[in-house]
Parts: C-alpha cells; sequence; structure tokens
C-alpha cells in the first residue's frame, strides 16, 4: 500500500513494520506515508491495529520489524531521539488523559516550561491565546475534573498544541463523549485541519471524515486493507471488506 | 396538587411518626442513657476508692520516684536558657507568621520577596542561633535517677516512647518505600521477594514478632567478652549496640553554624534558579553549585576554628563496655520489630499509591516529551501521595501506639514506667488517665499535622 508523491514532502514515513502482542500479530507489513499538512483518518472494527498504529508513531508502542520515520528522525531505542519526535508529535487520547491534580491553564504550560524551557509568563500567555482558541479561557483556573467531557478534551487539544507539534495524532477523541459533545471537539479539530495541520486521526465519525480526511485508511486484523482519497473511499470502496464496514457504520 | 414550604404532607399524622421528632427523640435518649451511665460509675468509683481508703489526685506525682530506669538521656529543664531559646523561636515565628498573614491578604506570599525571605532567614535561625551562641552556660538539663519525682520518671518514659516512635516511623518509611519499589519491579525474583516479605510480616502479630527480635536474636548475641565487633568502633553483644560518640571540641559550634549557613544559602540559591527559569525560561544548573557551597563552608570553617568533633570509641573495661554510645537491646528490638512490621503496611500502601495512577497519565507525560524523571516528579508522584498520605497517618498512628507493647520486652516506654508507679502508688484511676491523656495528645498531633499535609496536596474535583 504505498503510493507515490515527493520525498521531501513526507513527514511520517511507515515502512514495513510489524508487531506481536506476545503471539497476537496486531500490526502485519504495514506501509504508509504522511505529506505535511496532509489530514488522514484511520477507520476499522475494533481490535484491527488503528489505535497500535497512531501510538507507535510517538513510540507509545514499541514495534518488533520494520522502520518508522518521523521528519526525517528513525524511531529507535534512544531517549534522545524518542524525546524528539515526542516535541514534535503532539497527542489527543481517547481519555483524554489531563492532569487531574493541576490547574487547566497549568495542564497547558507544564511541558512548554520544562521541556521547551519557556519563560513561566510567556508560557502563559501562549496558553491563554490556545485556551482562548478552543473556547475555554474561562475556565482556565479550574481543576479538569471541574469540566465536562468536551471541555476536557478541548483542553487536552490546547496542551498539545502548546507545544508546536508539526503533526497531531488523534486516538478516537470523540468516543468518550456524550453525543452533543461531540461537536464541539470536531469543530476545533475541523478549524485545526484548516490551519493546515498535519493531522492522523482514528475515529469512527464518519461525517467529519468525509469532510476533512485527503486520504482515509481503512485497517481490519492489522492490515490496511484499502487506502484511498476520501472522495474515492466513500463513493466507490474498491474492497468488500470497506463495503461492509461502511454500511454498517453509516446506516445504523 | 401544590407543595408547600410546610413539607410535602399536610394531613394530619400522629407526632411519632414525623422524621425530625424521631430523630431528636432518638438523641434524647441516647444522651440520657450516657448520662445515667456516667454516673453509675462515677458514684460506683468513688465508693469503691473510700472502702479502700485510696486517695484520689495527682499530688502523689510529685513524691520520689525510688525505682530506677534502665534508659534515661538528659532533658531540657524548663528554666534559664530554654526559656529564652523558647522565647526567640516564639517571637521569630510569630513576627513571620503574622508577616506573611499580611501579605497574604494583599494577595501575595511572603516567599515573593527577597527582603522578606531574608528578613524570615534571620529571625528563624539566626535569633535562635544568636541565643545559643551569646547566651552564658549551657541548657539546663535533667537527668533522672531513683531520687528523682515520678512526674521525672513519666516524662523519661514518655521521651523514650518518642524517640522509638519517630525512629521507627522513619526507618519504616524508607523500608517501605524500597519494598514499594522492588515489589513494583519488573524483576520476577525481587517482586516475588518483596511480596513474601510483605506476607509474612503483616501476618505475624507484631508481639511476636517483638518476642523473636528480643528474646531469640539479640538475647542470643555473644556475650559482652565474645562481642561481634565492625571495624573496631561498634560492638555488639547481648547489652547492646556500642557505636562511638561525637564529642564537641572548640571548632564544633562555629562548624554547625557554618552548616546551617550553607543551607540556608543553598535555599536562597534555589530560590532564585526557580526565579529565573520563570522569568526567562533558563535553567541554571542546581546541583553543582549546591553541593559546593555544602562543603565549601563547613570545610572553610574547620580550616579557620579546627576540627568540630572527635569520637569516644566504646572500649572494653572489666565487665563491660566503656565510653561511646549505647543503644540497649530493648531499644534495638523494639525499633527492629516495629520497624519491619509496619514497613510492611506502608510497602503496601505505598505500592497502591503508585499504582493508582493510571497508565494514561503516564503515557499523557510522554507524549508531551517529558523525561520519565520530570513525568515521576511533575505527574506521578504528586497524585500518588494524595493516595498515600491518608493511609500513612493510620500507620504513624499504629506505630505510636503499638510503641506501648514495648512493655512486653522491657522496654521503658510510658506504658512501662507508668505500670511501675501504678503498683508503687496504687493511683490506678490517675496513672490510666495520663496513659489515655498521652496518647490521645500524641495522636491527634500526628493527625492534625498529617491532615494539614493532606488538604494541601487534596484534589480539587466538582
Amino acid at each position: 500500500m504505498s503510493h507515490e508523491t515527493t520525498d521531501e514532502n513526507i513527514i511520517i514515513e511507515i515502512k514495513g513494520v510489524n508487531k506481536w502482542y506476545g503471539k497476537f500479530h496486531v500490526l502485519k507489513d504495514i506501509n504508509l506515508n504522511v505529506r505535511k499538512g496532509e489530514k488522514v483518518v484511520v477507520c476499522g472494527p475494533s481490535g484491527s491495529g488503528k489505535s497500535t498504529l497512531i501510538r507507535a508513531i510517538n513510540y507509545l508502542e514499541t514495534h518488533e520489524e520494520g522502520d518508522i520515520i518521523v521528519d526525517g528522525v528513525k524511531l529507535v531505542d534512544d531517549v534522545k531521539r524518542i524525546q524528539k519526535i515526542q516535541r514534535d508529535v503532539g497527542m489527543v487520547f481517547q481519555q483524554f488523559n489531563l492532569f487531574p491534580h493541576l490547574t487547566v491553564k497549568t495542564n497547558v504550560m507544564l511541558a512548554p516550561i520544562w521541556v521547551k524551557k519557556s519563560a513561566k509568563a510567556k508560557a502563559e500567555k501562549r496558553a491563554m491565546d490556545l485556551l482562548d482558541r478552543v473556547g475555554i479561557a474561562d475556565q482556565a483556573d479550574k481543576f479538569p475534573g471541574q469540566l465536562s467531557g468536551g471541555q476536557q478534551q478541548r483542553v487536552a487539544i490546547a496542551r498539545a498544541l502548546a507545544m508546536d507539534p508539526k503533526i497531531m495524532l488523534f486516538d478516537e477523541p470523540t468516543s468518550a463523549l456524550d453525543p452533543e459533545m461531540i461537536k464541539e471537539v470536531l469543530d476545533v479539530m475541523r478549524e485545526l485541519a484548516d490551519q493546515g495541520m498535519t493531522m492522523v486521526c482514528v475515529t469512527h465519525e464518519m461525517g467529519f471524515a468525509k469532510e476533512v480526511a485527503d486520504t482515509m485508511v481503512f485497517m481490519d486484523a492489522g492490515n490496511i486493507v484499502e487506502y484511498s482519497t476520501a472522495k474515492e473511499f466513500f463513493e466507490h470502496p474498491k474492497e468488500e471488506r470497506t463495503r461492509q464496514f461502511l454500511e454498517q457504520i453509516l446506516n445504523h | 396538587m401544590i407543595h408547600t414550604d410546610t413539607g410535602p404532607q399536610r394531613e394530619k399524622v400522629a407526632f411519632w411518626r414525623v422524621p425530625a421528632i424521631r430523630a431528636i427523640l432518638y438523641q434524647a435518649l441516647a444522651i440520657g442513657f450516657l448520662v445515667v451511665m456516667a454516673l453509675i460509675i462515677y458514684k460506683n468509683t468513688l465508693a469503691n476508692l473510700a472502702k479502700r481508703g485510696i486517695k484520689t489526685g495527682f499530688s502523689f506525682l510529685t513524691n520520689e520516684a525510688g525505682f530506677a530506669i534502665g534508659e534515661t538521656g538528659a532533658m531540657p529543664l524548663l528554666q534559664g536558657k530554654t526559656l529564652w531559646l523558647i522565647a526567640a523561636v516564639v517571637l521569630g515565628g510569630g513576627v513571620i507568621f503574622f508577616l506573611s498573614r499580611k501579605m497574604k491578604k494583599e494577595g501575595q506570599e511572603l516567599s515573593d520577596s527577597t527582603p522578606l525571605c531574608l528578613l524570615a532567614a534571620t529571625l528563624l535561625i539566626g535569633l535562635p542561633g544568636a541565643v545559643l551562641w551569646f547566651f552564658p552556660g549551657d541548657i539546663p538539663t535533667l537527668h533522672y535517677s531513683e531520687s528523682s519525682n515520678y512526674i521525672a520518671a513519666l516524662a523519661t518514659g514518655l521521651a523514650n516512647t518518642l524517640k522509638v516512635s519517630i525512629v521507627a516511623c522513619v526507618l519504616s518509611t524508607i523500608l517501605g518505600l524500597f519494598v514499594a519499589l522492588a515489589r513494583l519491579s519488573p524483576n520476577w525474583l525481587l517482586s516475588r521477594l518483596a511480596r513474601w516479605y510483605v506476607e509474612i510480616n503483616r501476618n505475624i502479630p507484631l508481639l511476636m514478632q517483638l518476642f523473636f527480635w528480643y528474646f531469640i536474636v539479640f538475647q542470643g548475641l555473644p556475650s559482652v567478652r565474645k562481642s561481634i565487633e565492625l571495624w573496631g568502633i561498634i560492638s555488639i553483644n547481648n547489652r547492646g549496640l556500642f557505636v562511638p560518640r561525637p564529642i564537641f571540641l572548640a571548632g564544633g559550634a562555629p562548624f554547625v553554624a557554618a552548616v546551617v549557613i550553607a543551607l540556608t544559602a543553598i535555599w536562597f540559591y534555589l530560590r532564585y534558579v526557580k526565579r529565573r527559569q520563570d522569568s526567562t525560561g533558563q535553567q541554571l544548573p542546581r546541583m553543582l553549585p549546591s553541593l559546593g557551597c555544602f562543603i565549601a563552608l563547613p570545610a572553610l570553617s574547620m580550616a579557620c576554628f579546627g576540627t568540630p568533633f572527635s569520637f569516644d570509641i566504646p572500649h572494653l573495661a572489666g565487665f563491660n563496655f566503656k565510653g561511646g554510645m549505647t543503644l540497649t537491646p530493648e531499644f534495638v528490638a523494639l525499633v527492629t520489630g516495629l520497624t519491619i512490621y509496619v514497613s510492611a503496611f506502608n510497602a503496601e500502601i505505598i505500592r497502591s499509591g503508585i499504582e493508582s495512577v493510571s497508565r494514561g497519565q503516564r503515557e499523557a507525560a510522554y507524549a508531551l516529551s517529558f523525561s520519565k524523571t520530570e513525568s515521576m516528579k511533575l505527574i506521578i508522584l504528586p497524585q500518588s501521595l494524595r493516595v498515600i498520605v491518608p493511609p500513612m497517618i493510620n500507620e504513624y498512628l499504629a506505630v505510636t501506639k503499638n510503641s506501648s507493647l514495648a512493655v512486653a520486652i522491657g522496654y521503658p516506654d510510658l506504658v512501662s514506667v507508668g505500670g511501675t508507679i501504678l503498683n508503687q502508688t496504687g493511683q490506678a484511676i490517675e496513672v490510666i488517665g495520663i496513659w489515655m491523656g498521652v496518647y490521645l495528645l500524641l495522636s491527634r498531633v500526628i493527625s492534625m499535622g498529617m491532615n494539614w499535609y493532606n488538604a494541601k496536596i487534596k484534589l480539587v474535583e466538582r
């Protein structure tokens, strides 16, 4: 599943990646390139390895075979390199994973202060700007436990953006949310996409995918089954398995 | 139907069926029962005391004790230099307390202002230091002997209880931390060993463990003449642990002063580093300058004022050791038993605290490019502490109270000394009252301190 692009534009290169959990083969010979500014939506049934794949991009999961190259840096067991990649790649989790013992503002400021060594006042100003951008500047001094799920997820997005990442990974960002809160998170993601951020997103929100994605990736049982443009994917899916999946998810 | 403020039902109901009246009735019954019981006990006690001709009251406390206590130490007397020292501490602390309160009202922290921090350091450290240095003479002390009174005996017992409790609390926490880390270790053997350590220790009663350490281990040690000697300075035998004792020489006081000044300077330096990081983001080295200061200042004092201490090394003279410091087998057995027993519980508390922080927190920290140390310090530890602290309060209370099992192996703690006094004077009610009062007070002080700490680190939820 490779495709042709000019090499200097590629920001994530995944080549022949294999991963096992014990005997269970989660990722089977995965090849995937992501260009700068590209929006990739990864979908597929649960257990298909889609979360594992995007978690492998910033080394939350290790892989046994193959190479993952992020912005020219190859992922290997080297603390310095891993931290460099983790600095360039922002991640938003299904369960938000905000730090509950810190205020919303401190959640956003913490990494810039400690990792990027930016001055406190500067980090604070930036944090407030970002919180304003995701629409919760008025909640800055509250604690995460005092916010709704949608608000927490928007804080999580602001927290990831505070590190000025080149790539944003979203691991089912709306799956833990009540239906009426999904929209507010998707709106923030949509805006981010409009500003040209490179995004890799695991989601079941097909409406969002149709609207935002450049490229659709469909995974099943550890394989990339279908790789195509969003238009093609929704209108003329090539594979039978994709058609089944789309039918189930769109007609429920 | 329209509900009014008077309640949901407007029909007439018998008064004993109204919940509010019922609640008051039950309370009144309970209080009445309690008062009657107390009166019965009080009258009964007075009658029995009168029958046996026992005088009540605490006047016996000033009588001569007449018995020996195996483990005594010098206790400061409340007169002369001691009072001046207390006055200096209270004065310094008071001034700082009111200053910081005033600043808090204005929305500032005392530590925001450098001149005020300097003032605080001068008052809190300088004032008591000056009293110690310039006030003539030594701090007056009392050393318990058979001719001292019962108050001195009880104070010695209390001091022994505190000594054992504090040492056991500190050691059991440190040991518990190591056992917890071992249990969490990916090393199969290490984590199994730690698990068995926990299982064995917390399932054998403390009293049995104390008997084991005292009667089997420490009484089973070789006799004085066949002492085990470590590096020629520490001797272990069935009379206890004999260790060298530091003796202050002329350079001693300046040396201690130099250490205190160095620590203060390091505090100010670290504060400067933090403020600089806040304003510019630049991180200055912390470890090396601090360490340098900590070594250089005391070294300078040694060069100017001479060696601070020498050591009095215990040596065999006649039938026993002379010189040095002696830790009695009772003390060592009690500390060992308490430490090991409680460390098993502490280990489980610490382990569960660390495990209570979800995997997602660690992943979020790594995804933000925090290093392992940073994520431990900034994310994991602050969250696990809030789980660890409340049960830890219980353990510290348990150590203090369980130290009263000392009576079983003859360590002269408050219960043991009080028991002797009870036997001599027959003042059971008073002695038991003192015991209960003291333990209650100790427990309150510990739990108040820990609760204050717990409130500081508590998590705000909706």
